[in-house]
């Protein structure tokens, strides 16, 4: 009975020493060798592997961080400034801070704003909806107003506002991934500077029609009317194809333009109420 | 004879051709005309004439630009009023020659006779360089450059001639007037493009729905003995290349092929006329039949129009927009395309304009599928159409590449037959068109 049991251990304990050796062996041939710091990269990611960064999703950016030689075509924008000096650090890098930016809608066309022209019973799709016509409105730049981009936010910060139709950001959720903006099958969301104290000036319009066509079609269209070009004292404004645009590296937020612009299509946010009011009061 | 068809899936919608007894008419001469440069598939034409000149009917006023392209004649004579952008049905704007006319003044050399010529004197290359010349295109919808599907690539050899007769699109009667009215016409226009082809043999497929353009194409067999009737069931979308191809030669276009992969060339009855008219009379393709249909009009019309006419004038003649039409289609109710802008020119894919009422346009309740598998028996190129939306609404491309969603036809069986009234091509059109755009992103092999 004895001689069983310990015939039975010991042949299993030889089996399982010759099994181990070969697996050493094994394990040695096809050892894959991984550089360490790809783990610690991925380590200091958010993990939402949403891919704004371009990559697949965070493995593939800690990878890339890791091969390349400065961390000037890298970026997190969900982690931001934060995550991109903790990586820096743990390569051994520099990297420059880049200002925060985030999704802005360039529509203000609301339901009472354009003139409706047909009816859509399709399926709820932007995409959908551009491949069969313009829009149900007068104004072919618009906002579809099916909420692609809200449904390709991971982070939430996008939703559609049922009294306006439009979609609206919020700032604090949004990440500056890109997403939207890649699903806005009109081109009208734009990545752009965050500003200080989260303040921005911006032309909520993409009409490229000619004045009197975008303004029959919407009331508060750029018209192209290059007042704004004219007003603005740091040459941050250009109008191209009937529709101004303002560069935000530029823009001092001065919001001479604002004042200036006859439709309405130049926004200022955050600002303070009193201030918008003082402008007013100026002209 | 029995009729025959193709093996797989079909669906049988009610073929409502109201307009079939409406004699050709022809439309008056409008007094301004837009004539895009994009009315073909491929690069758009380049103009060569400038505001304020002088144009005769048939001279050419845009030059293809590019291999798959054509060129563009005006259908009037008159002045160029200028170049612009003109909105086309879908609300994007084209570049647009905008024509004053004035008379009825043809170009040198084109023969508006009406004669039948019977003898076809040009040569096999020579027929194509002039089918291309005359900016002919393919007009059953897809308007794709006849020269190019004329001109069989190294390596493939044409076996087959099929002129697509099948008009299987409800309410559409555009090419059953063209065949019953221009029979001879049509024979001949096949007879040419056999000579292109070099081919002995021909086929004209119709569904049997229209007896009256078998007879009288059958009548004619004496004369031309060498192409073949064939009478096909009326089964929805009997008319589709590859459904055609299969029905007449038994042979499967493989998949992401070409019919001239199993020697095949399809050409439309109203493209074939178009060659003879080019080939024999020297005319450019410069008017389309158009049927102006609806139950809800008191007319139904089937107009021979100019192109370049604004659609809203067609609708004018027809009496006017019902006070109970909701919607404008431009096609058949199947595959055609809502009208958003009704002031856009008639183009060389305009094959006709349906009037629909709210009723007759009601999207069925969305409900969830009840795996019922009526879209499986319905798809004509037997693919899962359910698997496919629903891949499609989850925006899974992998998924949807492995289940061949790049061989859907977009016929619209699939909606038009599931009880749940999901609108299941409007999802797979979409993914359709992005896993398309990742399959030619790749580095070819």
């Amino acid at each position: 009975m004895s001689t069983i049991i310990i015939l039975t251990v010991v042949s299993l304990s030889v089996l399982g020493v010759i099994l181990a050796v070969i697996l050493y062996f094994v394990a040695q041939k096809f050892k894959v060798v991984e550089d360490p710091r790809i783990d610690q990269v991925e380590a200091c990611l958010p993990g939402a592997n949403c891919g704004g960064c371009g990559y697949a999703g965070c493995r593939a950016f800690a990878e890339s961080c890791v091969k390349a030689s400065n961390l000037d075509n890298n970026y997190c924008p969900v982690g931001g400034n934060a995550v991109m000096k903790n990586i820096a650090a743990k390569l051994g890098m520099e990297v420059s801070e880049k200002l925060p930016m985030t999704a802005v809608v360039r529509c203000s066309g609301a339901c009472g704003k354009r003139t409706a022209v047909v009816e859509y019973d399709g399926t709820a799709s932007c995409m959908a909806k551009s491949a069969l016509y313009t829009d149900s409105s007068s104004c072919q730049y618009g906002c579809l107003g099916e909420g692609d981009c809200a449904r390709a936010c991971k982070f939430g910060a996008i939703r559609m506002n049922a009294e306006t139709g439009l979609p609206e950001v919020d700032e604090d959720k949004c990440t500056a991934c890109g997403a939207c903006v890649k699903a806005c099958p009109q081109n009208i969301i734009e990545l752009r500077n965050k500003g200080p104290k989260s303040r921005r000036v911006f032309v909520s319009c993409v009409n490229k029609d000619k004045g009197a066509v975008a303004r029959k079609a919407c009331s508060v269209a750029c018209i192209g009317c290059r007042k704004c070009e004219k007003a603005c004292p740091f040459g941050a404004i250009t109008v191209e194809d009937n529709v101004a645009y303002i560069d935000f590296n530029k823009c001092r937020l001065c919001r001479k333009c604002v004042a200036e612009c006859p439709t309405g299509a130049i926004h200022a946010v955050n600002f303070p109420q009193e201030t918008n009011k003082q402008i007013k009061n100026d002209e | 004879m029995m009729s025959k068809t193709f093996p797989m899936g079909g669906v049988h919608p009610d073929d409502s051709k109201i307009s079939a007894n409406a004699a050709i008419e022809d439309f008056p001469l409008p007094a301004v005309a837009y004539v895009s440069m994009s009315q073909h598939l491929g690069a758009p034409a380049e103009p060569v004439v400038e505001a304020g000149q002088e144009v005769k009917a048939g001279q050419l006023i845009g030059k293809p630009s590019g291999f798959i392209s054509a060129p563009v004649h005006s259908p009037y004579s008159g002045v160029v009023k200028n170049v612009d952008y003109v909105a086309d049905l879908s609300g994007n704007k084209a570049k647009t020659v905008v024509i004053e006319v004035s008379g009825d003044q043809w170009d040198d050399g084109i023969d508006r006779s009406g004669e039948i010529k019977r003898d076809i004197v040009l040569s096999g290359p020579e027929i194509i360089a002039k089918i291309a010349e005359k900016g002919i295109v393919g007009l059953g919808g897809a308007t794709f450059p006849t020269s190019v599907k004329l001109s069989v690539p190294k390596g493939k050899k044409a076996e087959y001639l099929i002129v697509n007769g099948a008009e299987c699109e409800p309410f559409i009667t555009s090419d059953y007037r063209q065949m019953i009215e221009q029979p001879e016409q049509l024979l001949i226009g096949t007879r040419i493009m056999m000579k292109a082809l070099s081919l002995d043999r021909a086929y004209i497929g119709i569904e049997e729905n229209k007896p009256e353009a078998i007879e009288k194409l059958r009548g004619y067999s004496k004369e031309y003995g060498d192409i073949e009737i064939v009478k096909l069931r009326k089964k929805y979308p009997q008319g589709g290349e590859k459904q055609l191809i299969k029905a007449v030669t038994g042979r499967n276009v493989p998949s992401m092929g070409l019919p001239i992969d199993v020697g095949a060339v399809v050409q439309n009855v109203s493209t074939a006329i178009a060659v003879y008219n080019a080939v024999q009379h020297n005319m450019p393709l410069v008017e389309k039949v158009v049927t102006v249909t609806g139950n809800c009009l008191p007319v139904q019309k089937n107009f021979r129009v100019r192109l370049g006419v604004k659609l809203s004038e067609l609708i004018g003649h027809a009496g006017g927009v019902p006070e109970d039409c909701v919607k404008i289609i431009s096609g058949g109710p199947m595959m055609g395309k809502a009208v958003y802008n009704i002031d856009a020119p008639v183009v060389k894919g305009t094959s006709s304009l349906l009037f629909l009422t709210r009723k007759e346009t009601a999207r069925r309740p969305e409900s969830n599928c009840i795996r019922c598998a009526s879209c499986v028996s319905a798809c004509p190129m037997g693919l899962e159409p359910y698997l496919l939306g629903k891949l499609a609404r989850l925006s899974k491309m992998e998924e949807l590449e492995k289940n061949r969603v790049y061989d859907c036809i977009e016929c619209g069986c699939c909606s038009y037959t599931c009880p749940a009234g999901i609108p299941l091509l409007d999802n797979i059109r979409l993914a359709k068109a992005s896993v398309l755009k990742i399959m030619r992103s790749r580095p070819k092999k």
